[in-house]
């Protein structure tokens, strides 16, 4: 693994059946890197980030992440070591309060990954910090409602909150913005700007892209299940395969 | 309510109701009927820990009951075993067969894994069937012992121990509900992916969902041959059980220990009703009806309609 590298993707490939949805994929993310990802539908961008978060398993390549080889690796173990991801649609625990989804990632996370024989959080503690997250994101006033009860941009946030309350190194925020106005779309700006100012490092993938622009201090842009663009979002958008790929021959 | 306060007011409410029913009813038969509506009690509770918190629906109850009751058989004819711990032996043999399910059907879910379950009972039938050591297809006799540990008559110790079952499992029930593991049975049920994304082991779970389930399934099953005096693999593995214990927490109310309570004692005494008044045989046509009734007009249940009266949405 390269120096300093929180992720390092390398060759990575999926296949569905005989359709290619990536292929040979190498990745580097280094810590406090605010990443966009983009592409057109069914470029592989969704599919990326599952077999990174190990939702789906990937035929070759490898994937190391913060030292430790993820290959083979369920998707809680990952979660454990750090890795978190919001879904495109939001997955909330609808029979469960805004507090208790919140709840189930630090009882299952934080307090897991103390191990038995170190401090875990109390039930006070996991009480306040869920209050905590959630005013984060702005839904305190909310704590004891179901997810139903929840507009489209209050979903998503509470889908950062659960994703933030596994206190991981890197964030995936799959496409967070989708189907927001503009004004919601600044919303979650501010809490993923948040969000990496106090250390996690956010792949951004979204299909917005003033938001991937004003966001993002790298580009990478897939297409076909190929990695065609991959650095600086100004540059990668001038590429002539992206602008193919977006504004066609 | 702690939990431990639950635990010793469940004791304290299992003792009064059992002090009750023995100063007062003579009538044998009230036991037989109470024996029935307590196991259904202990079904059902063990089904709501896999398919009310976890959210899979498992048909196959009459499979880990039956393992439970013939196992008791096995126990019978190798000598003197006292029934608690015939009891115990088949909680810890449909246990086993409920982990080994866990694990054959991993991956399936929805109706894929209720059809599994199903299978899975045909399978266990089948081999019960073909051996001949508990009576095969022709099922076995079991004389019951001429005395009652305890004062009273045989069906009043049966009782006795059914309703401690009884008791035990709705406190393993509210204790889980409670609990981390509860919470993340909740996640999984609610979503698998996102339960696994937020750190929850769900493969681990679903197999500790199953396995004390399906131990409790035996549990409950164990006494059946002392009760019945004649086992026989149709009768044991009746469909009538799967119906039951699936039709009664959703009567009651999912997600929660006290609906598959209200649900077993609502239906369990209607059929013991009508058993007397008017057919035995119309007993799966009540459950039909009030299932049809219950998914229509109240699909939370009971404790859900109750809920949603006193306007609390959870």
């Amino acid at each position: 693994m390269s120096d300093g590298a929180l992720l390092e993707v390398t060759g990575l490939g999926k296949r569905f059946g005989g359709f290619v949805a990536l292929e040979n994929i190498d990745l580097r993310i280094n810590p406090g890197d605010r990443l966009g990802l983009i592409g057109p539908n069914g470029s592989g961008k969704s599919t990326l980030v599952n077999c990174l978060c190990g939702t789906l398993r990937n035929e070759q390549g490898s994937v190391v992440f913060d030292g430790h080889k993820l290959d083979g690796m369920i998707s809680h173990q990952r979660t454990r070591l750090g890795l978190a991801r919001s879904f495109q649609l939001p997955k909330p625990f609808v029979t469960l309060s805004l507090t208790d989804n919140i709840r189930v990632p630090l009882l299952y996370t934080v307090n897991a990954r103390q191990g038995l024989l170190h401090h875990h959080l109390t039930a006070a503690e996991i009480t306040d910090r869920c209050h905590e997250l959630l005013r984060d994101v702005g839904l305190a006033d909310k704590a004891t409602h179901l997810p139903t009860d929840l507009t489209q941009v209050e979903m998503r946030k509470l889908e950062l909150a659960r994703a933030v309350a596994t206190q991981p190194r890197l964030l995936f925020a799959d496409e967070t913005m989708a189907g927001l106005s503009p004004s919601e779309v600044e919303e979650i700006l501010t809490v993923l700007f948040r969000l990496n100012e106090t250390g996690i490092t956010i792949v951004l993938i979204e299909h917005i892209m003033s938001a991937v622009m004003k966001f993002s201090t790298r580009l990478v842009v897939l297409v076909a299940g190929h990695k065609i663009a991959d650095g600086d979002p100004q540059e990668a958008m001038r590429n002539p395969e992206v602008e193919r790929a977006y504004l066609g021959e | 309510m702690r939990n431990w306060l639950f635990w010793i007011a469940a004791a304290l409410f299992g003792l009064a109701f059992l002090a009750l029913t023995r100063l007062t009813i003579d009538n044998e038969y009230y036991y037989f009927a109470a024996y029935v509506v307590l196991q259904y009690i202990v079904l059902s509770t063990a089904w709501n820990i896999l398919g009310g918190y976890t959210g899979y629906t498992n048909f196959g109850t009459g499979a880990f009951f039956a393992m439970g009751a013939y196992s008791s058989v096995v126990l019978h004819k190798m000598g003197a075993v006292p029934l608690p711990v015939m009891i115990l032996v088949g909680g810890v043999v449909s246990g086993i067969v409920g982990l080994g399910t866990g694990y054959l059907t991993l991956r399936l879910r929805g109706v894929f894994f209720a059809i599994a379950t199903l299978a899975i009972t045909i399978v266990v039938q089948t081999l019960i069937v073909n051996w001949d050591y508990v009576g095969g297809s022709r099922g076995i006799y079991i004389i019951r012992p001429a005395t009652a540990p305890l004062v009273g008559s045989y069906i009043q110790y049966l009782y006795t121990l059914m309703l401690i079952l009884a008791v035990f499992s709705v406190g393993i029930a509210r204790t889980i509900e409670r609990s981390t593991l509860g919470l993340g049975f909740a996640a999984i049920r609610d979503d698998e992916l996102a339960a696994e994304a937020g750190g929850v082991p769900t493969l681990r779970l679903k197999l500790i969902a199953t396995t004390l389930s399906g131990g409790l399934m035996g549990m409950a099953g164990a006494p059946l041959p002392y009760y019945v005096t004649y086992l026989d693999p149709t009768s044991s593995f009746s469909l009538a059980y799967a119906v039951n214990s699936v039709a009664m927490p959703v009567i009651g109310g999912m997600q929660n220990w006290i609906g598959p309570v209200i649900g077993s004692i609502l239906l369990g005494t209607i059929q013991q009703l009508a058993t007397v008044t008017i057919s035995s045989a119309l007993n799966l046509l009540f459950v039909g009806v009030l299932l049809i009734v219950f998914v229509i007009v109240a699909p939370r249940g009971i404790v859900g309609l109750v809920r949603s009266w006193r306007g609390v949405r959870r």
